[in-house]
């Protein structure tokens, strides 16, 4: 998980290209979106795209994208989770 | 006092008709364009629904009567066909000495053509006659070309509202003396690029369209062409030719919120229409119709509606968004529902929103839902807000005889 | 209707970026294309704003932000762009993956790919819900912008309007256009441009923001008394009528032009044009050109203007934009002449 958790961080960097933070200034709780990074509703249907072109995991409402995209760790469960299956 | 602007001449190609009449009896079957992509071959047509105009390339070609395909992209043979509908329409020609401008809008310009050839311009000169078809100044200068249009010539591209925007520079460029007349307007065809751009950002609904329903998903894209011909009082009297309407007041406002969303109460809108009633010395209890943007997002649909209720208070008018009739035309959206603002004084009519089953429990008020005729309609509201915030809004007024 | 030029912010492939210098130095190319000089962004931009933004929107902001600052201007009463072809990147990079069979787009290109997104950036920027639009209509895009501007002076509903000029180039979209005939085969020397004589320009691009006022401010560079767009004017008579008729109208002749700058872009087929406006009406005129400085592209005259505002403030004329050698007493008047393959030609005139 704590492997999945950095990788993510990074990942999510580079879709968002977020040039100045770096993995060090993302805590794995945090939240992403409001306060944290500050990330709006276009950051959510990238994470979509990062999502699907990663790790295969469609998200069809962008609704459903508030809890999973609450934090990278609530992003890190959603991949173990559905990979699994 | 400030000249009068009037509408002299309309000329719509869209999903529901080639042209006014038979947009007009669309309208008054309630008969929606919303269906299957038959032309544009997109992985999107099992998905969704779309109002593409029933008709190929080659048909438009024939319906603009040309032979040669020439480069011509569908975004121009849209625009030409519907320009030329509106500039006859008002016998522009009876008097060629005036100074006539055009200003279009469109968004995709010669995408249609271009996203077909990106290979070709790559890697070897078999389409080079596709590669300046690109730009957005493409149709206009092809739809000036055709009806012989020089003394100016501009393309707008303000999303949503590009075409309200065209006709609110005609206006002003009339009034402040530069032009006599100007064809104003905008064109869209379907493309793939923004199909699945629109997808991207999922707001496309895969039912048609339900603007302020409470349970609307998304937009319905559509594609077309509208054009008006607005010329001063002193122009349109030359020539013994009839007067439809009075554009009465026009506002622009930018929602300087975030790049496609509006502001949750509307800021944008409200400013818009607040600009627009200030410019025509109307109160806004004075209004009877809003044509709204209506696109049938959630976010759309509720800033809009906040901002209608805020700004028309106790005097809510009639109103609907025709989006369920035309899906949404985008950068022609403006000219397009202008138009239909127009028949609104003219017909004396209300058009319906259709596909509405529930309506939205934040706003108090509920949009017609069935067509209303014989009804006494002087002023209408013409609504289009865009991406990056353009919003723009329109006043038609019932053409009076007075000095 | 005059507006008074009190602010200007200007990204381009020479030294530009600074209001305080008048061209410092020349910069040489030998090049495809001249591409603009990027000052820092982040100076400008908030780097996590600056995540969802292309090269071209960092070029349009910080050029803007510029306009405002050397004008003292926080809140423009408009906001006006001309793009010819607004954000080249990001459509290509949509294209690129349509092309490659991809089904998923990343909605960010595709917002950043309307041409609106930069004159609707800078709002958000400032938060300024007022007058907001874009034209693109190739190189009539910031004339269109200028003469809506001007409109809107005469109107009385502006004291300020934030004006811009702004494209980019890419190399694939130089790659594709090259294709038909709009540029150079092989790359050139910048300063040599007009001893090449071969047919296609030198490519460029840039972006020019300016903070137009209704009124004289202690910032004032020049007044912009008209702009004059003129489609298909192919004879050579219907230029030089229309050159004669935009003077009449602002009541002057060709006898109080200080200097013309013309928009000499390299390409032999349509130089001629200039030359023969060089030895007819324009012949005792101090000629002046820009593009060898900055390359073609659809809003270049944002260049041209910045350097007539310039030559007036300063009252002196770099020697490296001279043509010839027709010197005036003083820098009162200059005309801007420019045209696009002979299909759209332009007018500016400005005065001290």
């Amino acid at each position: 998980m704590e492997e999945l958790i950095e990788k993510l961080k990074r990942e999510v960097i580079e879709q968002l290209n977020l040039e100045d933070i770096s993995p060090e200034d993302i805590e794995a709780d945090s939240p992403l979106f409001g306060e944290g990074l500050g990330l709006d509703s276009i950051d959510a249907l990238e994470l979509i795209v990062l999502l699907e072109k990663k790790y295969g995991l469609k998200i069809e409402d962008p609704k459903d994208g508030k809890k999973i995209f609450h934090s990278i760790r609530t992003m890190a469960e959603y991949i173990t989770e559905h990979q699994k299956a | 006092m400030a000249k009068r602007v009037v509408v002299t001449g309309i000329g719509i190609l869209s999903s529901i008709g080639r042209n006014l009449p038979e947009t007009i009896e669309s309208i008054l079957a309630s008969r929606s364009g919303i269906g299957k992509l038959h032309h544009l071959d997109s992985p999107l047509k099992e998905e969704f629904p779309f109002a593409e105009v029933p008709y190929s390339n080659k048909e438009l070609l024939s319906l603009a009567h040309l032979s040669d395909p020439a480069n011509y992209s569908r975004n121009a043979l849209l625009g030409m066909i519907a320009a030329r509908e509106a500039f006859q329409h008002a016998q522009l020609d009876k008097i060629p000495s005036l100074r006539t401008g055009l200003i279009s809008a469109t968004t995709v310009g010669g995408m249609d053509q271009c996203e077909l050839y990106f290979n070709d311009f790559l890697t070897n000169d078999s389409k080079n006659q596709y590669i300046d078809v690109y730009d957005c100044a493409d149709s206009t200068e092809k739809i000036a070309d055709l009806l012989q249009i020089g003394d100016y010539l501009t393309t707008i591209s303000t999303a949503c509202s590009s075409a309200a925007n065209a006709i609110l520079l005609s206006a002003r460029m009339i009034r402040s003396g530069r032009l006599d007349r100007v064809v104003a307007g905008g064109t869209e065809a379907l493309t793939s690029f923004h199909l699945n751009g629109f997808n991207a950002l999922k707001i496309l609904d895969k039912l048609p369209c339900r603007p302020f329903d409470a349970n609307r998903n998304g937009i319905t894209l559509g594609e077309g062409a509208a054009y008006v011909i607005l010329e001063s009082e002193e122009a349109a009297r030359a020539g013994n030719r009839e007067i439809y309407a009075e554009l009465a007041g026009y506002g622009n406002a930018c929602e300087a919120f975030h790049q496609t969303a509006s502001t949750p109460d509307g800021k944008g809108a409200f400013i818009a229409m607040e600009r627009a009633l200030k410019v025509g010395g109307i109160e806004a209890s004075a209004i009877d119709y809003i044509n709204a943007h209506g696109t049938g997002t959630d976010n759309n649909d509720i800033a809009e509606g906040f901002a209608i209720m805020r700004l028309f208070g106790e005097h809510i008018p009639k109103m609907s968004s025709t989006k369920p009739f035309t899906g949404h035309m985008t950068s022609a959206a403006g000219s397009a529902e202008a138009i239909l603002s127009i028949l609104a004084l003219t017909h004396r009519m209300v058009l319906p929103n259709m596909n509405l089953e529930t309506t939205m429990p934040e706003l108090h008020f509920t949009p017609v839902t069935k067509l209303i005729q014989d009804i006494d309609i002087n002023l209408v509201m013409s609504n289009s807000f865009g991406f990056g915030g353009n919003n723009t809004s329109l006043i038609f007024k019932k053409f009076t005889n007075h000095k | 209707m005059t507006a008074f030029i009190n602010g200007i912010g200007l990204i381009s492939p020479q030294h530009t970026a600074d209001p305080g210098v008048f061209l410092p130095d020349i910069v040489e190319y030998t090049t495809d294309f001249l591409q603009a000089i990027d000052p820092k962004y982040k100076e400008f931009i908030n780097p996590i704003a600056a995540r969802r933004m292309s090269r071209l929107i960092k070029m349009g902001i910080t050029s803007a932000k510029m306009a405002l600052s050397d004008a003292g201007c926080q809140m423009p009463d408009a906001i006006i762009t001309g793009t010819g072809l607004g954000s080249v990147e990001d459509t290509e990079k949509i294209l690129s993956g349509m092309n490659a069979g991809e089904q998923l787009m990343n909605p960010t290109p595709f917002i950043q790919s309307t041409y609106n997104t930069i004159s609707s950036q800078i709002a958000i920027t400032l938060k300024c819900h007022n007058y907001n639009s874009t034209y693109v209509h190739r190189s009539f895009s910031f004339e269109s912008a200028l003469q809506d501007a001007l409109i809107q002076f005469e109107e009385h509903i502006a004291e300020y309007a934030l004006v811009g000029g702004i494209d980019e180039m890419t190399s694939n979209h130089l790659q594709i256009t090259r294709r038909a005939g709009h540029w150079k085969m092989q790359p050139v020397n910048n300063l040599q441009l007009l001893t090449d004589k071969t047919p296609g320009a030198l490519a460029g691009e840039g972006a020019a923001y300016f903070l137009l006022g209704d009124r004289h401010a202690s910032s004032t560079y020049a007044t912009l008394n008209d702009v004059k767009t003129l489609y298909n004017l192919n004879k050579a008579t219907d230029q030089e009528g229309a050159i004669n008729t935009f003077l009449a109208d602002n009541d002057l002749t060709t006898d109080q032009l200080d200097a013309v700058i013309l928009g000499y872009n390299g390409d032999v087929l349509f130089d001629e044009i200039y030359d023969r406006l060089g030895s007819g009406i324009f012949q005792q005129k101090q000629q002046l050109w820009y593009k060898h400085l900055c390359g073609e592209y659809y809003t270049s005259t944002g260049f041209a203007l910045w350097l007539a505002a310039n030559v007036l403030k300063h009252q002196l004329i770099p020697a490296a934009i001279k043509l010839n050698n027709h010197p005036s007493r003083q820098l009162q008047h200059i005309l801007i002449y420019n045209q696009y393959r002979n299909t759209n030609h332009s007018l500016f005139l400005l005065s001290r």
